[in-house]
């Protein structure tokens, strides 16, 4: 009886995370879809216009997905390339006593507070993108190049992981055949390790993606279009932050809308990502 | 290029990369400390803040956020390490644990604005909670829960089957073997998973900003709207209130973590010494 008890006891706790993310899905929805239903899909998604307090108020996001796009894809170009030579350096590379450095070190990246990386791009690194390449500092540059070091942790330990399932037997072939390590590393073992790279890409997406308070102190948070790498933007996350803050009626439904589209493409980049790492598993088991 | 150039070029690259990798994270520190350290006094620690943050300390932010994470963690630990062991221990893989492991992962995605609007039209609002310490620790249990559910499960899979079927061979039912046995041994591991659940907590802004408020004055309850440390650093820095006082919290901040961070090493690398021997 009291086995049976613990059992049903145990068995909603399980269900707990699948209840909260349905809340989550739940009163998000409840909150902006019916702003968008109202005003059109299309027009929330591709109209440039953002005027919500005006008299008559226009709700357009297209320069914050264009922002969201620019910063996600910046992060990712500076992100990948380095996260990947980490991990490489951490799995093939590194010394053992530098890898037992390298580790609480990339742990601890994962651990400072957005808001800290914010203050870094704000004060450290906008002035001297300011000085290197002009424009206001506070620009897509500044916040692309924080936000890729933010995602590394993400990219590094997921692609370590797949890096070092990849059967020994592999690497010796490589290299029995005479291939160079680096040979094996780029010819034979990253591509065996492919699903697990990709994922680790798209979860570094999803972060970049989801970033909001570092993004705030780092973007310039300008409504217009960037026209470079070097002006101001602003992202979906970017205008929540801010505007929640003092947004009401309409407005405070727009920005729920614009939290909608952000978790609806959060949640493709989950479901990509774990089919990824489905195929992962029972390839390896295979 | 011979191969052997081209590997030395490669190799070159990639342990720049490292360095740089390790230099980027000194300079996020050290530029904070370097001009935060002179500035943290027992006093700054002790005192509550003065026109809007601009002089004296910041008591009432490290209370708000000792307060959100401790009772964040009392609200998500039972719930998480009971998931981890129904995952573990009482069931088989098949279509439910599926379910469960998806709503899982798919929570340790969600960001932490997403994290703060639900919060806010949740908590704050459906609930009538308001601002308040509750509705803010209620969000973070929400947003911790991935994190202390997978570390726990983790931690459980360490235990070798050997110990249980000790258990099970003295007459032990299900519960007290687990109870007994499996819980005991993993307990390091489940420690250090909530240790970085509490780090998480300590760093979040997002989330907290819209469920527990932004006031400065010291929490006399539950439903007290109260500032984290997090918070309390962005707003000085954003707002341009104080510079040097923004330095001396990021300061705090990030000693705090440096601390929890290595506490929680110590933990894993005991954890593997016992799995090693």
């Amino acid at each position: 009886m009291k086995e049976r008890l613990i059992q049903a006891v145990l068995f909603i706790c399980g269900l707990f995370a699948v209840v909260a993310l349905a809340l989550i899905t739940v009163f998000i929805f409840q909150a902006g879809a019916p702003l968008v239903a109202r005003i059109g899909l299309a027009d929330f998604l591709f109209n440039a216009n953002w005027d919500p307090t005006a008299k008559k108020p226009s709700f357009g996001i297209f320069a914050m997905l264009v922002g969201s796009i620019w910063l996600t894809a910046g992060a990712l170009l500076i992100g990948v390339p380095l996260g990947l030579a980490v991990t490489v350096f951490m799995t093939d590379l590194a010394p053992v006593r530098l890898v037992t450095i390298m580790r609480p070190a990339i742990q601890l990246l994962a651990g400072i507070p957005s808001v800290i990386y914010g203050f870094i791009g704000l004060t450290l690194l906008a002035p001297l993108v300011r000085r290197l390449f002009g424009g206001p500092g506070l620009s897509v540059l500044t916040g692309a190049i924080v936000l890729g070091v933010m995602i590394l942790p993400t990219v590094i330990s997921i692609s370590e992981d797949s890096i070092r399932a990849v059967p020994v037997a592999l690497r010796q072939g490589a290299l029995a055949l005479g291939a160079t390590r680096w040979q094996m590393l780029s010819r034979i073992v990253l591509p065996a390790a492919k699903s697990g790279i990709v994922a680790s890409v798209i979860l570094g997406m999803g972060r970049a993606l989801g970033e909001t308070m570092a993004v705030i102190m780092m973007i310039g948070n300008s409504l217009n279009l960037p026209g470079s790498v070097l002006d101001a933007a602003t992202t979906l996350t970017s205008n929540i932050g801010l505007e929640m803050a003092y947004a009401s009626g309409q407005h405070r439904e727009a920005l729920f809308a614009t939290g909608v589209v952000l978790f609806v493409l959060i949640m493709a980049l989950n479901s990509i990502t774990n089919a990824f790492v489905k195929r992962n598993r029972s390839g390896r088991r295979a | 290029m011979t191969p052997r150039r081209v590997q030395s070029a490669v190799f070159v690259v990639i342990w720049l990369a490292a360095l740089l990798t390790l230099l980027t994270l000194a300079v996020i520190i050290g530029a904070i400390i370097v001009r935060g350290l002179p500035m943290v006094s027992l006093e700054f620690l002790t005192r509550a803040p003065e026109d809007l943050g601009r002089q004296g300390g910041i008591l009432p932010t490290i209370a708000g956020t000792v307060l959100l994470g401790v009772i964040a963690l009392i609200i998500a630990v039972p719930v998480g390490v009971g998931a981890a062991i129904y995952l573990t221990e009482y069931t088989r893989e098949g279509r439910l644990t599926a379910i469960i492991r998806f709503g899982t992962e798919s929570l340790a995605g969600v960001p932490s604005i997403i994290f703060g609007l639900f919060g806010f039209i949740f908590f704050v609002t459906t609930l009538k909670m308001g601002w308040s310490i509750l509705a803010g620790a209620l969000t973070l249990a929400v947003m911790v829960l991935p994190t202390i559910i997978r570390t726990t499960e983790e931690a459980i899979l360490t235990v070798p089957y050997s110990y249980r079927d000790t258990g099970y061979s003295l007459g032990a039912t299900r519960w007290e073997m687990v109870r007994t046995t499996v819980l005991p041994t993993a307990l390091p591991g489940i420690v250090t998973g909530i240790i970085l659940a509490f780090g998480r907590a300590v760093s979040e802004t997002a989330a907290v900003i819209f469920t527990a408020g932004t006031a400065l004055n010291l929490p006399t309850s539950l439903f007290s709207p109260v500032r984290t440390m997090a918070v309390h650093f962005y707003i000085l820095a954003v707002e341009g209130i104080s510079l040097d006082k923004a330095y001396a919290t990021g300061t705090v901040l990030i000693l705090t973590i440096l601390a929890i961070n290595v506490v929680a090493n110590i933990l894993v690398r005991r954890v593997s010494r016992k799995v090693g021997r």
